[in-house]
């Protein structure tokens, strides 16, 4: 089997007396996909956060390869290779759509105190950040500015700028949501393809992406996963069914 | 445009017989060069600094007390004064960027006051007298005594920084400091260490700061605790607002704008104040763009 | 031994004025989100116009009611006129559209009341000392402390108890549910800011007695209620007064005793100069500490 690239063991966390972590494990290999799924408010999105170390955790323990980074901070694990995209599109909303992919090619070139060369005419900035877009199919909106960008668009560029950055963990929170039908289509082919190269840790409520991506689900209900395994038996589940999907099938 | 008419401006000065001109411009390039710099970390970081006065006057005092102690070389005094600004900038930075919004507004404002009762409080530089220079430090060829040399080395030393300023915002650099400003979440995501832009930003800005104090207690020949009050503060902040916030170039206008109409305002009534504050308001609330937006129109991002 | 307990109640005095300005101001900021520098030109009117109807001869309440209801109505026209525009503003258009307020305020005041200070008497019954456990202490000053402490615990009960009070607190962490309530939410917050510009009036009617009455003064505790309520953390009630009494103290006893307490270890000039500077910047060192500790303040509110 591949490595695992990513390991959470007993993460707790709240807030105030609300639990939304409780005793979470966890697990992401390069090249696999494996999906958090469970209803609104189960605390996916605070999971994904602690992994990606916008939220501290109470307890537990968060390894990347053989390194314990719980108490590092986002900017540093980011550098280490944990990249995430946000529910709610996070992006530099005054910079053309190929700014925001370069501030991601520049990041990981990690020489970005420098003072003089302009950024906007850097070719070892731009040639790959034109590429991430290209390869989401956002090409031709390059120079667009970010705020101007469709719902659908600014979703893809989330997608870009996570790609720039050429991870070693992808945290995606909910890439689907919001889409229509084609462009969730060309998302979920986007991230097959994707998918050999990382270790992808989906959150989503489309099923049917998580069908056609996932290779090991995880439920989350209350900050519990209550279970863990292929997309087949965590369907056939009866304690998934009752707390999760049974409204969805 | 201007910059021909900025150049042109002491031998015409000198054909009409207007020598205050050659004054009045001095100190507005002078006050520019403070705007310019409280701009950089406004305009493009977001940081709104309510204390930038503090390296103004650490910037003037180290002059002033450096020729009390008899060393007036520009060239030993001028770096001395920019250094001692950065390094308090580097200080209160560090302490202050560690809080955002307005609680980043009152720290450093809280820390502008510090320096402000530090220097009434030392006798040997005048407390609240101030503190009188001799004479203007010593430039090698420039003869600063002279108002004319003394206006172009302002001059000089101005569109130095705007080059400076305008090619830090550009460069990689600046684009983390611009995207921290606009989505801090997002920065820290890809990776970048944003506090430490910030604080070099603010650091930078601190220093230029420092040099307009150095500039202007060589133009005063005179230095005082009004350099580090907080209402000095507030109208570097109204400069870089009149002008436009991240425009480096609208921060001049806006310095000349206020110096401008506070000495036309005050040429024809003596509450002068009530009539600016007017103006000022008026232009906050309606004209969000500031001068240098309204000037460049609406092609200007 | 009496002279600590005469400096720690000319501290609880300074504190709970400071206090009667910073229950305002943390107010306006916590439900309108509003910074008001010219929140200190409330108080310079409440001063001025306490101090002129006294000269006129009216009676010392009359006075003050006078001053605190002139700043109250400023501070309608105030909000209707400016402030409202600065609801949904960066701080940075609210600090620089009420500083340009105080250039107005300051030089209105100037055309009214001239540059030079105005005096205001202690009023004849109130001029006098009382004497207690060996300590003689002016009565005006107790009767501020008394008036301060008055007026923070009536604000508590008009915020712990009443239906304005719920409306307030509710105000300031759940504006769409209030407005979904059918509340008035314009209404409600002219009302707040009023409330806040009459308790400056107050402070500044009470205080002129023995400040100087002058163009300015409005600047001069502006800061220092600032300093309180961002060490308290700002909207809170309960920071507001904490921070408050904490300048208060922190400044009047750091002027009494930093100098003396430098006397043994420095150089007399030396001990002078720097307790001199060292006391003045006692608040301001005081704050950096908290927000450097606790970068929202001792009592943060909500998640503004
Ligand atoms: N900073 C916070 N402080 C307090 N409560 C929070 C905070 N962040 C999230 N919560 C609460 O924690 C719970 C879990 O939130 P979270 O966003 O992780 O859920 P989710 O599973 O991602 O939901 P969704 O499917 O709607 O995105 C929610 O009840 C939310 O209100
Ligand atoms: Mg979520």
């Amino acid at each position: 089997m591949a490595d695992t690239v990513l390991a959470v063991r007993g993460l707790r966390k709240a807030f105030g007396a609300l639990v939304v972590s409780d005793d979470v494990a966890l697990e992401v290999r390069t090249g696999e996909c494996h999906a958090l799924i469970g209803p609104n408010g189960a605390g996916k999105t605070t999971l994904l956060a602690q992994l990606a170390g916008e939220v501290a955790p109470d307890a537990g323990t968060i390894r990347f390869g053989d390194r314990d980074v719980t108490r590092l901070g986002p900017d540093a694990r980011a550098r280490l290779g944990i990249a995430r995209s946000f529910q709610i599109t996070t992006i530099v909303a005054d910079f053309t759509a190929e700014d925001n992919v370069a501030l991601a090619v520049q990041a990981r070139a990690a020489t970005s105190m420098r003072f003089w060369r302009s950024a906007a005419r850097d070719a070892a900035l731009r040639d790959p950040a034109r590429a991430a877009l290209v390869r989401v199919g956002l090409g031709p909106r390059a120079n667009t500015r970010a705020s101007d960008l469709a719902h659908g668009e600014q979703r893809l560029l989330e997608l870009a700028i996570a790609l720039a950055q050429e991870p070693a963990v992808l945290l995606l929170d909910e890439p689907m949501a919001g889409l229509g039908h084609d462009e969730s289509r060309a998302m979920i082919a986007l991230l097959r393809e994707i998918k050999p190269a990382v270790a992808m840790l989906l959150i989503e409520h489309d099923m049917q992406a998580v069908a056609e991506l996932a290779d090991r689900v995880t439920v989350l209900v209350a900050g519990h996963a209550i279970a863990s395994g292929s997309y087949e038996t965590i369907r056939t589940d009866p304690r998934v069914r009752e707390a999760y999907l049974g409204d969805d099938g | 445009m201007t910059l021909a008419l900025l150049i042109a401006l002491p031998p015409l000065a000198a054909v009409l017989d207007q020598p205050f001109w050659v004054n009045t411009v001095t100190r507005i390039l002078i006050l520019a060069l403070a705007a310019v710099s409280l701009d950089l970390i406004v305009g493009y970081g977001g940081l709104v600094s309510f204390g930038h006065a503090a390296y103004f006057a650490v910037g003037g005092y180290t002059i002033a007390v450096l020729a009390q102690h008899g060393i007036d070389a520009a060239l030993i005094a001028w770096p001395a004064a920019v250094v001692a600004a950065a390094v308090l900038a580097a200080i209160v930075g560090t302490l202050s960027l560690r809080t955002t919004g307005i609680f980043f507004i009152m720290i450093t404002l809280a820390f502008a006051q510090m320096v402000f009762f530090t220097l009434v409080a030392v006798k040997a530089w005048g407390g609240n007298d101030g503190l009188p220079l001799d004479a203007r430090s010593v430039l090698p060829l420039v003869n600063l005594r002279d108002p004319n040399a003394l206006y172009f080395v302002c001059l000089g030393l101005l569109l130095a920084f705007v080059a400076l300023a305008a090619q830090l915002v550009e460069s990689r650099f600046g684009m983390v400091l611009r995207g921290a400003r606009s989505s801090e979440r997002r920065m820290l995501a890809l990776g970048f260490p944003t506090f430490r832009y910030k604080l070099v930003a603010f650091v930078v800005a601190g220093a230029g700061a420092g040099l307009a104090g150095a500039l202007w207690a060589e133009y005063a020949r005179f230095v005082s605790t009004d350099m580090a009050s907080w209402t000095r503060s507030g109208e570097f902040l109204v400069m870089v607002i009149l002008g436009g916030l991240g425009s480096l170039v609208g921060a001049i206008y806006g310095a000349a704008v206020l110096l401008g109409l506070e000495s036309f305002l005050a040429g024809f009534t003596e509450h002068w104040m009530l009539l600016l504050g007017a103006i000022l308001l008026v232009v906050v609330l309606f004209a969000k763009r500031g001068l240098y937006g309204w000037l460049a129109g609406a092609n200007d991002g | 031994m009496s002279l600590a307990i005469e400096q720690i109640l000319n501290g609880l005095q300074f504190g709970v004025m400071i206090f009667l300005l910073a229950a305002g101001l943390t107010l306006v900021f916590g439900i309108m989100g509003v910074i008001n520098l010219a929140h200190g030109s409330l108080y310079m009117l409440g001063a001025f116009v306490a101090a002129s109807a006294a000269g006129r001869g009216a009676p010392f309440v009359l006075a003050v009611l006078a001053g605190a209801g002139a700043a109250a109505l400023a501070g309608v026209v105030m909000e209707l006129v400016v402030i409202r525009r600065l609801y949904r503003r960066e701080h940075l258009d609210q600090v620089l559209a009420t500083f340009a307020l105080i250039l107005i305020a300051n030089d209105g005041v100037a055309i009214a009341w001239g540059k030079t200070p105005v005096r205001m008497d202690v009023p004849g019954a109130l001029t006098g000392a009382v004497t207690f456990a060996g300590l003689t202490y002016p009565t005006y000053r107790l009767l501020l402390i008394a008036a301060g402490l008055a007026v923070a615990a009536g604000l508590y009960v008009l915020i712990s108890r009443t239906r304005l009070g719920m409306l307030i607190r509710a105000g300031a962490t759940h504006r769409e549910t209030v407005a979904a309530l059918g509340v008035d939410i314009a209404k409600l917050n002219t009302i707040v800011f009023a409330l806040g510009a009459l308790l400056a009036g107050v402070a500044g009617a009470l205080l002129a007695p023995i400040l100087a009455v002058q163009v300015g003064m409005g600047e001069q505790i502006l800061i220092l209620t600032f300093v309180a309520i961002v060490v308290g953390g700002l909207g809170s009630i309960r920071g507001a007064f904490i921070g408050a009494l904490l300048v208060g103290l922190v400044d009047t006893l750091g002027r009494a005793y930093i100098p003396v307490l430098l006397k043994p270890v420095a150089a007399p000039a030396l001990a002078d100069s720097l307790g001199g500077g060292l006391s003045a910047i006692a608040i301001y060192v005081l704050m950096a500490i908290v927000l450097v500790w606790k970068p929202r303040g001792l009592f943060p509110v909500g998640s503004r």
